[in-house]
């Protein structure tokens, strides 16, 4: 077995999890709360690379894209602000006319805005591929073997990193902070909680908000490891993060974001070992085996049936 | 128990939610032709008896014997919907579960299903209107009809279920489980938020089924006016054991049951109308 | 909520702060998304901006957000239908925009087609009128006093259509079928009535999934892949005829729901609709990538065309041995001929759908589909076996899946992984949640509006997916139970159907 090779596929697979993890906490905060798969979530993702391709662009207009820690935190900052916008307005125009209504009608119309949202981008921005030049390149070489040289690139170093700083917030926010504890209350039982005074309107907002805030910063992430990005990028990347949440146990935090690497992992093993054109399957595979013999998760509890 | 009138044996049930015991080593028989009552303090594991019983949970331990016509079943051994299918244990619920978007007779025809698939071969002779079929149906539709008179719901049969009346509703589902034609029916509360009318109807109504039909009821009530006038024989349980099991005399003056309800010589340090309610209407916890 | 505002007007700087909040909502989200647009240029991504189409966007969101107040504050029909007129035009605007970038800071497109000839003045004022009908008809007048004209005729609509399904499901049918006597030299209308129909067979197919057993199913469209390219594969591969692969196209999808179905049908809800798009994306990605027998991303093309029954052939040039349409009808040859009898063919192949389903609801098993819906446990509490019946239904509805997909593919001649994409399973049901679930005409009036007019406005094609999502969100926000959302009983007792409706109307 070649060690050097397997490393690269575990750092690789890491950080391409990071991402899905980051995604996947959006679902499983909108998830528990709501209890319905935000559908449009991945569109979310989508445009969050769209903000932050553009934000460096304008930084390239205007001759600051040279100091590159100014230019990284102008794509962060503005790509979360703007992003964050567009999942208050998901939820305020898609979802909260048909909370307490009709389940099917809401996950309908949740599909309806992740189409709409898709083919504005589209119209808007061109079908074509957006491509980017390397913004951070270079890494270290962290094993040399015969054939082979193991790469940690500054990338992604600063994606794990960013990643596990965000988690750690976020967390904290969720269990320290009264809109943590709000956010909690709604999801055990939303009437009691707005009858005891949390604003549950604004809850429900807030998580969307902080959703897309870090699906944001997932699809600026991604716009500067691969480089391209399109309208299209948001479906599967949803539909694989939604399965990291399912895996990680949704509703839970870090479930999500350990299903997040773990589909990381399976995925760039599977493409490292076996074969690249099926590493869909394989993480839809791992869905369907999950839901099959553990719906609740790896770090879920389990529901008992109330008869 | 050598009394070939035993229609349900429970020996040594218990059930466990991880570390917690809901029933613990309970025993018990309930007879045919009979009415049987569990009651006790909210939480004592009343529903999770009838859960244990008609296939919900699978029990933790302990034996489930029903003496059907044909002979002993093992109800543990069964697979949920196979209770009531093969052994014909029909229950309802404490929270009504009617199919409320469909008709009253609709509710009452879908649980004869099992009768009418087999009649309809899986509904293929249905799909080309077979005699068998439609003889199957007509007779579905009789014993529905002879159940909406028995509960007086026959002029409400096209209205959807859900727009009954709450009485109704309990009464419908009585009915309906009656329509699964079983050898014991188990009722989880039934006369939970009816008024003290309804309620003595009810007692009618399960005395007739209980007397006319010839099967055994068990029965989980708060409602000690029902309990006491219907039941033939009571079990009463208090945090998963069986503290008092005898005729409802007996049970209502005996020391455990009264302790269990009211807690240990508490009497004299409730205020006056607490302990008044109390006795009046232990349901109140 | 609105209702508690209504009795107290808002005080205008309160409307002003309202309205300057979306404003900048509007401002910051189209700021980047519409304002600037990323050029491809030879040196790499460029920018070009475009702020008019952020000023646009800002006052559409606002004049919107206007005519909702106004609503809000019990202010006539006629200044909320205005307002929402010009919202529309705003966001007309927009889109006519986006199409000719040079001309930056031009006057508005809409006046500038009113000034024009006489009959752009006329069709943009019957483009107006017509957006204002439908806003000051669609509003309800927000008032205690006065009766709701509107909501009164709306229910005698539904009484009316309640009581005569079975005419109206009739007088649909006569018109399907001499569908083609009228338009019979118009290959385009007969090509998208065929789409149309389809859709209705795919829709009234998942129908018994959704509607009936109320399993959610977001990947249907696989079982339409498999009867696709079972039809394409056995043909190229065995040479059998259209008229064999029917059914076994049939059967293939239904063993293949059996198979998907077995281990995922006791999942809730939203599992299982994740599951099964999990199933459809597997389909389509194994379709991809198993070149030698899929042909891969290029798929599977001259598949052979359906034969009139195996009597005659519709091609210009008979092969030896079998004889013309034309020939056997003694009428002279017309590629028309082919398309009527694809036309007639989807028609009976979906009416056969439609009638198996409405015969299935009154049988046990649809009954109990219907139970199984309403809820499990009691079901299973009737001794109800769940899993076969949840089985039964997702089977029974691949079956018809897997025979809409033998026709696309006999019909089309060409099939590739393309066409089997995860839109499409949201289409098939969006048609069948919009319709109204569980209902037959519901599902026809759905996929009209959902296939049909999209396909008739091919003009607006860049658009046409975009008004399709923005009309899914609409239609639910308008109607969250879909159209047509009631269901007809299987028995009655003592009533007749109308005194039902008639009772349920009050």
């Amino acid at each position: 077995m070649d060690w050097a090779y397997f490393l690269q596929q575990l750092i690789n697979g890491l950080t391409l999890g990071a991402i899905y993890g980051l995604i996947a906490i959006g679902y499983t905060m909108v998830y528990g709360i709501i209890g319905m798969i935000n559908f449009a979530h991945g569109e979310i993702y989508m445009i969050g690379a769209f903000h932050s391709l553009i934000t460096f662009l304008i930084c390239q207009a205007a001759g600051i894209s040279g100091i590159l820690p100014l230019t990284l935190l102008l794509m962060l900052f503005v790509s979360m602000v703007l992003t964050s916008i567009y999942g208050w307005g998901v939820e305020r125009v898609a979802y909260r006319p048909l909370r307490g209504s009709f389940r099917l009608a809401a996950l309908i119309s949740a599909i309806g805005m992740s189409i709409f949202l898709q083919n504005f981008v589209q119209i808007s921005q061109g079908a074509r591929v957006k491509p980017m030049q390397p913004l951070i390149e270079g890494g270290i070489t962290m094993m040399k073997s015969a054939n082979f040289d193991v790469q940690l690139s500054y990338m992604q170093i600063i994606i794990i990193v960013l990643t596990f700083v965000l988690m750690v917030v976020f967390s904290t926010l969720i269990a320290k902070t009264s809109l943590g504890r709000a956010q909690r209350a709604c999801e055990q039982d939303r009437t009691m909680a707005g009858l005891l005074g949390v604003n549950v309107d604004r809850t429900i907002s807030t998580t969307f908000v902080m959703g897309a805030a870090l699906a944001s910063v997932a699809g600026m992430m991604v716009t500067l490891y691969y480089g391209v990005i399109d309208f299209y990028i948001g479906f599967l990347a949803g539909v694989k993060a939604f399965t990291a949440a399912v895996l990680g146990g949704i509703g839970s935090l870090p479930g999500a974001m350990l299903g997040g690497l773990l589909i990381g992992l399976i995925e760039a093993f599977w493409s490292g070992y076996l074969t690249i054109e099926y590493k869909d399957v394989a993480t839809f595979g791992i869905l369907v085996l999950v839901l099959i013999f553990r719906p609740w998760g790896l770090l879920g509890k389990p529901e008992v049936e109330k008869v | 128990m050598t009394d070939n009138n035993v229609q349900l044996e429970v020996e040594h049930l218990t059930m466990r939610f991880g570390g917690l015991v809901a029933i613990d080593d309970l025993s018990f028989t309930a007879r045919k032709g009979e009415i049987t009552a569990i009651i006790g303090p909210n939480g004592a594991g009343k529903t999770t008896v009838f859960n244990c019983l008609t296939g919900f949970y699978v029990p933790t331990e302990g034996r489930l014997t029903l003496y059907a016509n044909d002979g002993p079943r093992l109800l543990e051994r069964s697979e949920g919907f196979r209770i009531p299918r093969n052994n014909g244990v029909a229950r309802t619920f404490q929270n009504i579960r009617l199919f409320t978007g469909m008709t009253v007779l609709e509710n009452l025809i879908v649980a004869q299903h099992n009768a009418l698939m087999d009649a309809s071969a899986f509904s293929l002779a249905g799909l080309f209107n077979l005699g068998r079929y439609a003889k199957a149906e007509k007779e579905a539709l009789e014993t529905a009809k002879f159940w909406l008179n028995k509960v007086g719901l026959y002029d409400q049969a096209d209205w959807n279920a859900g727009n009954l009346p709450y009485g109704s509703q309990r009464r419908l589902e009585i009915a309906r489980a009656m329509c699964v034609n079983p050898s014991l029916l188990c009722l989880d509360e039934p006369a939970a938020g009816l008024n003290p009318r309804e309620s003595s109807e009810l007692n009618v109504l399960l005395q007739s089924i209980r007397d006319d039909q010839g099967i055994g009821l068990l029965l989980i009530e708060h409602d000690m006016s029902v309990v006491m006038k219907i039941s033939d024989h009571v079990i009463v349980l208090d945090y998963g054991k069986k503290i008092a099991d005898g005729d409802p005399d007996a049970v209502k003056n005996d020391p455990a049951v009264i302790r269990a309800y009211l807690g240990e010589d508490e009497d004299d340090e409730l205020p006056p109308e607490v302990a008044a309610d109390l006795h009046l209407d232990p349901k109140a916890q | 909520m609105s209702s508690a505002f209504a009795s107290s007007r808002t005080s205008g700087s309160e409307i002003v702060k309202e309205l300057a909040f979306f404003a900048v909502i509007a401002l910051l989200m189209s700021v980047m998304i519409l304002g600037v647009e990323t050029v491809d240029r030879p040196t790499g991504l460029e920018l070009a901006v475009r702020w008019d189409l952020v000023l646009i966007a800002i006052g559409s969101t606002v004049i919107g957000r206007l005519a909702l107040i106004i609503r809000r504050e019990g202010i006539s029909r006629l200044v909320q239908a205005l307002m929402i007129t010009l919202a529309a035009v705003c966001v007309f605007e927009m889109f006519v925009r986006f199409r000719d970038m040079d001309d930056r800071w031009a006057s508005p497109v809409v006046l500038d087609m009113a000034v024009g000839s006489f009959t752009s003045i006329v069709v943009t004022v019957c483009f107006l009128a017509i957006v204002f009908a439908i806003a000051y008809f669609s509003m309800k007048e927000k008032s205690a006093v006065v009766v709701d004209e509107s909501t009164k005729i709306s229910s005698k609509i539904q009484v009316a259509y309640r009581s005569n399904t079975k005419k109206i499901g009739l007088i649909g049918i006569i018109f399907f079928f001499i569908f083609p006597l009228i338009f019979g030299e118009n290959r385009s209308a007969i090509d998208l009535a065929t789409l149309v129909m389809i859709y209705i067979m795919l829709g009234w197919g998942l129908n018994i999934v959704v509607g009936l057993a109320g399993l959610l199913d977001l990947g249907y469209v696989a079982f339409y892949a498999v009867g696709a390219y079972s039809y394409a594969l056995l043909s190229q591969n065995f040479d059998l005829s259209f008229w064999l692969c029917l059914p076994l196209a049939g059967i293939f999808a239904a063993s293949f729901g059996i198979i998907l179905g077995f281990p995922v049908l006791r999942l809730r809800g939203d599992y299982l609709a994740i599951v099964t798009l999990g199933f459809g994306e597997i389909i389509r990605v194994i379709l991809i990538n198993w070149y030698d027998l899929t042909g891969g991303p290029d798929g599977i093309s001259s598949i052979e065309r359906p034969s009139f029954f195996g009597l005659a052939e519709f091609s210009r040039r008979v092969p030896e041995g079998s004889i013309g349409f034309g020939d056997l009808m003694g009428i002279e040859y017309s590629s028309m001929h082919r398309l009527i009898f694809l036309y007639y063919l989807i028609l009976i192949l979906a009416l056969v759908t439609n009638f198996v389903t409405m015969r299935l609801r009154k049988l046990p098993i649809g009954r109990a589909w219907e139970a199984l819906r309403e809820d499990e446990i009691a079901c299973r509490s009737l001794g109800i076996n769940p899993t076969n019946t949840k089985l039964s239904a997702f089977a029974i509805g691949a079956m018809f899946g897997g025979f809409a997909g033998a026709f696309f593919a006999t019909r089309q001649g060409f099939i590739s992984p393309e066409s089997f994409t995860f839109l499409e399973s949201a289409v098939i049901l969006a048609i069948v949640v919009m319709g109204g679930m569980g209902s037959q005409i519901g599902v026809v009036l759905a996929a009209v509006v959902m296939i049909g007019f999209p396909e008739m406005f091919r003009e607006l094609a860049e658009y046409r997916m975009l008004i399709f999502g923005a009309g899914m969100v609409a239609i639910m926000l308008w109607r969250p139970r879909g159209l047509l959302s009631f269901r007809d009983p299987t028995i009655l007792l003592n009533m007749s159907k109308k005194e039902k409706v008639a009772g349920e109307a009050k």
